[in-house]
């Protein structure tokens, strides 16, 4: 186990730089997610960590050990591929001890990890069995468990639930979080999914155009987002983020209604500011955000509106069932305290 | 329901389906033709097949043009028979297509799991190669073989075939790893595998199909080749070089029954490979050309 920093961190590819400048810490035994839409350079800095991908400038350390000229298998780490990468000729037991034949150990000693590994994972009965006689979670345990046979410092993933169908992907990002309790290893898991981020991570990182937006514990991140785009990429549905302008009184005018925000009080009215409150936190009231319903989707458990306001769509999530019908005016109130307001130009947090 | 392996042909009527295998049929006797006027005069005394019976079958049955094709008929000056020059064949044959082949599967491996600056121009230049007439390089090849001393020898018809190959047997394996996934190489790195354990223990076991085809097309063109044999041949010809000097011989009576044992004995080895092999050759060529 240990801990890794990143400093600093560049990559380009000739003239054209796809991560500027990456600072991260990871504790030792952090679950940490990196996240964000796709060619933010998270993929990236995977690689770069695991040696695949070479590193234009920066450092980085692991266990303290300076590594951006060890080659991969000197890194002490162990990597999980979307597409599992699992050897197609070989069993799963072989599959498991490579790395450690690799290195050179003795017949009874791989058999002794593999069969640990195996027990961990629930793979004793597929031992003797060949990668393509395996579904697709099976599959994706094998390539965890020629991970974990190699007792290394720090494990990466690189989307490793992406093939997999939504209901297997629940159960498997369980287990992988098990898994680290378990065995306690710093992780590095790359996700385009925010909800795996959200139920996985000790410590998201939210990335962007091979920047950082911002780096916190979930919840963190989803009350207190950095800036607007971290508020409209964390939270499913999206944050509703509305041009508004300062009205003074520590009000914001979004649309001609008045709301209560106080972070404001400091700017000079008529200050174009972004209004940002999440569907969940709206609730129907009399006064407020008046629009027009123009979807009703029932969830079961909830209910979510689309609504139309002034060209914008607006969307609200309720608890309860409602007899609301499309075409239906409805006013909707934010939860005190519970709205975010962020500098229109900058897009940065206020408050 | 029409059986596993012919559900994306499309459903014909009898008649139509008849009338297919009957023109089949008809094409697989022509082609067959010549092969049996071989086997069936082969195996008849010299007096029948003058006699103007070519068509028909041997009224005495012998393999005596067959022993004197193999190890006593006439090769230019020497009555030696085809033997020592089809161990010459053999001896060029193994080591060329094994060669050729060996370092066509790391030139594919190179070209796409370790891509470099400049590979894809040494690509086209190694594929520009295969479209080279034989003909054009004859005297740069003389000169070469000469400087390294290796002229009229095995070993210089060794080193003239890989040379030749090098550009088809790239081609085929560079397909082939084209579409290969570049994350087991990355995971066969991350687990501490080296260049070559790479290609040993994850790339070359999963290389059949295309080792069967490279195997099968330098087999047939080296063991066919004429050209090289007779140039730089010397005193180590190959078997095609000898054949043409058992047909060609321009004294004494011609012994076609000998010449077309000679012929089959000639033709034997590539026939050989195919009925071995031959069943993953399409497979094979199918194999390498879908992604690439």
């Amino acid at each position: 186990m240990a801990e890794v920093e990143i400093r600093a961190l560049r990559k380009s590819y000739g003239s054209v730089a796809v991560v500027h400048g990456v600072d991260v810490d990871i504790a030792d035994g952090q679950f940490v997610v990196l996240v964000g839409p796709s060619g933010c350079g998270k993929s990236t800095l995977l690689r770069m960590i695991a040696g695949l991908e070479g590193i234009t400038g920066g450092t980085i350390r692991i266990g303290g050990r300076v590594v951006n000229n060890l080659p991969p298998a000197e890194r002490d780490i162990a990597m999980v591929f979307q597409n599992y990468a699992l050897y197609p000729h070989k069993t799963v037991a072989a599959n498991m001890g490579f790395p450690l034949r690799m290195k050179g150990m003795a017949k009874p000693e791989i058999e002794a990890r593999v069969a640990k590994a195996a027990a961990i994972l629930g793979l004793e009965p597929y031992l003797a069995r060949y990668p393509r006689e395996l579904s697709g979670g099976q599959r994706q345990r094998v390539a965890m468990g020629r991970a974990i046979v190699r007792d290394p410092q720090v494990f990466l993933f690189d989307e490793p639930l992406s093939n997999l169908d939504a209901k297997l992907r629940v159960q498997m990002r369980s287990e992988i979080r098990e898994l680290h309790q378990r065995l306690g290893t710093t992780t590095v898991y790359v996700t385009h999914d925010q909800i795996e981020a959200m139920t996985m991570a000790d410590r998201i990182v939210v990335m962007r155009d091979g920047h950082i937006a911002q780096v916190g514990a979930p919840l963190e991140v989803y009350d207190r987002p950095a800036n607007v785009f971290v508020a409209g990429f964390i939270g499913s549905p999206a944050m509703n983020l509305l041009p508004a302008t300062v009205a003074g009184g520590g009000e914001v005018e979004v649309g001609g209604t008045r709301l209560a925000a106080p972070e404001v009080a400091g700017l000079a009215p008529g200050t174009a500011v972004t209004y940002g409150v999440r569907p969940e936190h709206l609730d129907l009231a009399d006064t407020g955000l008046a629009a027009r319903v123009a979807v009703v989707e029932p969830t079961g458990s909830e209910t979510h509106l689309v609504l139309h306001m002034e060209g914008r769509d607006l969307v609200a999530v309720l608890r309860d069932r409602l007899a609301i019908r499309p075409g239906d005016t409805v006013r909707l109130a934010p939860r005190a305290g519970l709205h975010h307001v962020f500098d229109a130009t900058s897009g940065v947090r206020i408050g | 329901m029409a059986v596993a392996s012919q559900d994306n042909a499309v459903q014909t009527g009898r008649a139509a389906r008849v009338f297919v295998y009957l023109v089949l049929l008809l094409f697989a006797l022509f082609y067959l033709l010549p092969l049996y006027v071989m086997g069936v005069n082969s195996v008849k005394p010299l007096e029948e097949i003058t006699g103007g019976r070519m068509m028909s079958l041997p009224e005495t049955f012998t393999l005596a043009p067959w022993a004197s094709a193999w190890s006593t008929a006439q090769i230019g000056v020497e009555p030696t028979g085809l033997r020592p020059y089809f161990i010459n064949s053999l001896l060029m044959v193994v080591p060329a297509v094994a060669i050729s082949t060996v370092i066509g599967a790391l030139n594919g491996y190179v070209l796409t799991k370790w891509r470099f600056r400049g590979d894809t121009i040494i690509f086209a230049l190694m594929l520009f190669g295969c479209f080279i007439p034989f003909q054009i390089v004859l005297i740069p090849m003389a000169l070469v073989l000469g400087k390294l001393g290796l002229a009229g020898s095995v070993p210089g018809l060794v080193l003239v075939h890989v040379v030749y190959g090098i550009g088809f047997t790239t081609l085929y394996y560079r397909n082939y790893y084209a579409a290969f996934p570049t994350e087991l190489v990355r995971a066969a790195m991350i687990d501490g595998a080296g260049f070559f354990q790479i290609f040993w223990r994850i790339m070359l076991p999963v290389s059949g199909p295309i080792t069967v085809v490279s195997v099968i097309w330098q087999f047939t063109n080296i063991w066919n080749d004429f050209l090289f044999g007779a140039s730089f041949g010397g005193t180590s010809q190959p078997m095609t070089v000898a054949l043409n000097n058992l047909v060609q011989s321009s004294t004494g009576v011609k012994e076609y029954n000998v010449h077309f044992a000679g012929a089959i004995l000639a033709a034997l080895p590539t026939l050989i490979v195919y009925v071995v092999a031959g069943r993953y050759f399409v497979r094979g060529l199918m194999a390498g050309s879908v992604k690439g």
